[in-house]
């Protein structure tokens, strides 16, 4: 049984319905990531796991017992706010040690345990300090001990990472993944950032207008996604989705992709991703292939039952130090490829470009699902 | 160098313009204590023979004493010093039962809101705009029926009642700024209601209480209204007192003695603004960029 279980969970405010049926199950010492665009719904959700909010139909469950109605202080849940909402008047050590006074452990026993939390957090030397005191660092590293100080049954994070610039934010999140291993608590954690979703998610829930529209391993996620939502929406640069036709050719059906200035169309073999639909010829769909599936002849995945070999016109070049960003053009789009960082290309050469179809996906242009 | 000189010039003369009217502007308004203090330190002989302005010949402080211990005022003579005394056990505990009340409301007003909770702000701050005229003799009849007319209590409670809506006003204004996340953190943490009142709210809220204090002491202290209505007699305030001292027509009239006794009347809102005036000013800015 799951340790924590969301059975359709409706949110109405008034008319407007912003979440939608959700069903989400974690096991106990999961890390849930909680992703979409914004106003999505997931903060609401993270509130209302929380008991912030309440919900307007179905069911939350924690370790088997129903919560829905249970007041936030009794839930024993912890939680990391956005702006940390670290209380001004106390010092790092008072705020650190709230939740164990507000729950009656005695001083002695409390200081003790904030002590071990701060150095954990390496917060000892500001411990007497003021919030206003500290560096945006530090004053998440608080927030971060608030919670880890006390051992409830679930964390929750609420996009805890994104007031920290770029290199912190990268640090930090390695404390977290760190935490996490080392603990083995439970946690659902929301963000907008799909890397931090995917480096650090054990399960991902992506969400779009209050729908959840998959969840998942971040592998499955990431290579399977359910829709062309959720496959545009993971991964950086984004999935090239290109408009296709199922074409027979030479005794053999294919996928025919219009190319610039005419030139013959790109006829690549049927992804073997696909497996129980029949595609009837003539028959539109949308191919799905990330930037790394499609590289240069040298990189090509040697293990891959279905590489393919075309040559197409190389528009623009990204050097972006550990690749090479390729951009040409297919299906009236930009279509990015994924170099070795030392590919001699060139803009306007014309190069052969390995397509690897064993990591392509297929979606259906009309309901925007992927075939299997 | 001689387009600086000549900048500096009219600077340092729109400088002297700016002060000169400033100090001239504040002679103006320190005129009255001036004189106030002058009289009441001189004898009755020296205020009839000098001009208002003159300093005292020979300084005295027999005025302060007998306005302060003896001086008659309707029946009794026995100085303002009871009176004075009735005003602080009416304005201290008015205005700490009312600036906490305003507290608590404006802590419920905005982080416990429940159905209707516009309605009732609504009305509240309505109240600070009944004229007090318009209450005085229903007021008159409850305190009458509770067995509290004359009485400092009696003050206490018409007070507290009037000042709530104000203090309330103070405070929700200034908790509606204070970060909604906060209190939900708190709320994790596992701090009930008055908890996250006490620990979180309250510690906070400096700025405003010392706005709210000031505010309903300086008011209290002054009403004359209330207390001429409500507590004539041996259980009349200060404003009262001072009021029928200066009004005795009997015998000439000792405006030494007056004068000391509108001291000692203004003597505590004095000492309350000049203790607490600058976090006064600092919270009416807080308040003003915030709420």
């Amino acid at each position: 049984m799951a340790f924590l279980d969301l059975v359709a969970l409706r949110k109405r405010y008034g008319t407007i319905e912003v979440l939608k049926n959700i069903n989400i199950e974690l096991e106990e010492g999961g890390f849930l990531v909680l992703v979409g665009p914004s106003g999505c719904g997931k903060s609401t959700l993270l509130s209302t796991i929380a008991g912030l909010e309440t919900i307007t139909e179905g069911e939350i469950r924690l370790a088997g017992k129903v919560i829905n109605d249970l007041h936030p202080s009794k839930r024993d849940i912890a939680m990391v706010f956005q702006s940390y909402a670290l209380y001004p008047t106390m010092t790092v050590e008072e705020n650190i040690g709230f939740g164990l006074e507000m729950r009656g452990v005695p001083k002695l026993e409390r200081a003790k345990a904030v002590a071990r939390v701060a150095e954990t957090l390496q917060l000892t030397h500001v411990l007497k300090r003021k919030p206003s005191q500290l560096s945006g660092g530090q004053r998440q590293r608080v927030a971060m001990g608030r919670v880890l100080v006390r051992n409830p049954r679930l964390f929750l994070f609420d996009e805890p990472l994104s007031n920290l610039d770029a290199k912190l934010r990268v640090d930090m999140r390695i404390e977290i993944k760190r935490l996490h291993q080392e603990t083995g608590r439970t946690v659902v954690y929301v963000t907008h950032d799909q890397i931090e979703a995917m480096t650090l998610a054990t399960k991902i829930a992506v969400l779009k207008d209050g729908e959840l529209q998959q969840v998942g391993t971040p592998n499955e996620i990431y290579n399977r996604p359910a829709n062309l939502f959720v496959a545009d929406f993971m991964g950086s640069p984004s999935m090239n989705l290109l408009q296709a036709a199922v074409v027979h050719r030479d005794g053999r059906k294919g996928l025919s992709i219009s190319r610039r200035n005419g030139g013959g169309d790109l006829v690549l073999g049927i992804p073997p991703t696909i497996t129980s639909t029949t595609l009837e010829e003539g028959r539109s769909l949308i191919l799905g292939l990330r930037p790394e599936a499609i590289t240069d002849r040298d990189s090509a995945d040697r293990h891959a039952r279905a590489v393919e070999f075309v040559d197409c016109a190389v528009e623009i070049v990204e050097p972006a130090g550990s690749d090479t960003f390729v951009v040409t053009h297919l299906a009236d789009k930009e279509v990015v490829a994924r170099m070795r960082s030392d590919a001699d290309v060139r803009p306007g050469q014309t190069l052969s470009f390995a397509f690897n179809l064993d990591k392509a996906v297929v979606f259906d242009p009309e309901s925007g699902q992927r075939l299997v | 160098m001689s387009a600086q000189a000549s900048a500096t010039h009219p600077r340092g003369l729109s400088r002297l313009l700016i002060y000169g009217s400033l100090g001239l502007f504040a002679l103006f308004y320190l005129l009255p204590l001036f004189v106030m203090i002058v009289t009441s330190l001189k004898s009755l002989d020296e205020i009839h023979s000098g001009t208002m302005l003159s300093l005292p010949v020979a300084p005295t402080f027999d005025a302060w004493e007998k306005a302060w211990s003896s001086a008659c005022s309707g029946l009794s003579c026995n100085g303002v010093k009871g009176y004075f005394v009735n005003s602080i056990r009416m304005v201290v505990p008015a205005v700490v039962i009312s600036a906490m009340l305003g507290a608590f409301n404006g802590y419920v007003l905005t982080k416990w809101r429940f159905v209707g909770h516009r309605w009732i702000f609504g009305l509240m701050l309505f109240g600070c705009f009944i004229p007090f005229q318009v209450v005085l003799v229903p007021t008159a009849r409850l305190l009458g029926s509770f067995g509290l007319a004359n009485t400092t209590t009696g003050l206490v409670l018409v007070h507290v009642v009037y000042g709530i809506g104000f203090t309330t006003l103070f405070f929700r204004n200034f908790y509606v700024a204070f970060p909604d996340e906060l209190v939900r953190a708190a709320m994790l943490d596992g701090a009930g209601f008055f908890q996250i009142f006490f620990r979180i709210l309250l510690p906070s809220s400096l700025p405003i209480i010392v706005v709210t204090v000031i505010y309903q002491f300086t008011n209290i202290w002054n009403d004359f209204l209330f207390g001429s209505s409500f507590a004539a007699g041996e259980a009349a305030p200060m404003t009262v007192a001072l009021n029928n001292l200066v009004n005795s027509s009997t015998g000439v009239k000792e405006y030494n003695v007056n004068m000391a006794a509108a001291i000692f009347a203004a003597l505590p809102t004095l000492f309350v603004y000049l203790v607490a005036g600058r976090y006064f000013v600092r919270g009416l800015m807080a308040g003003a960029v915030k709420g």
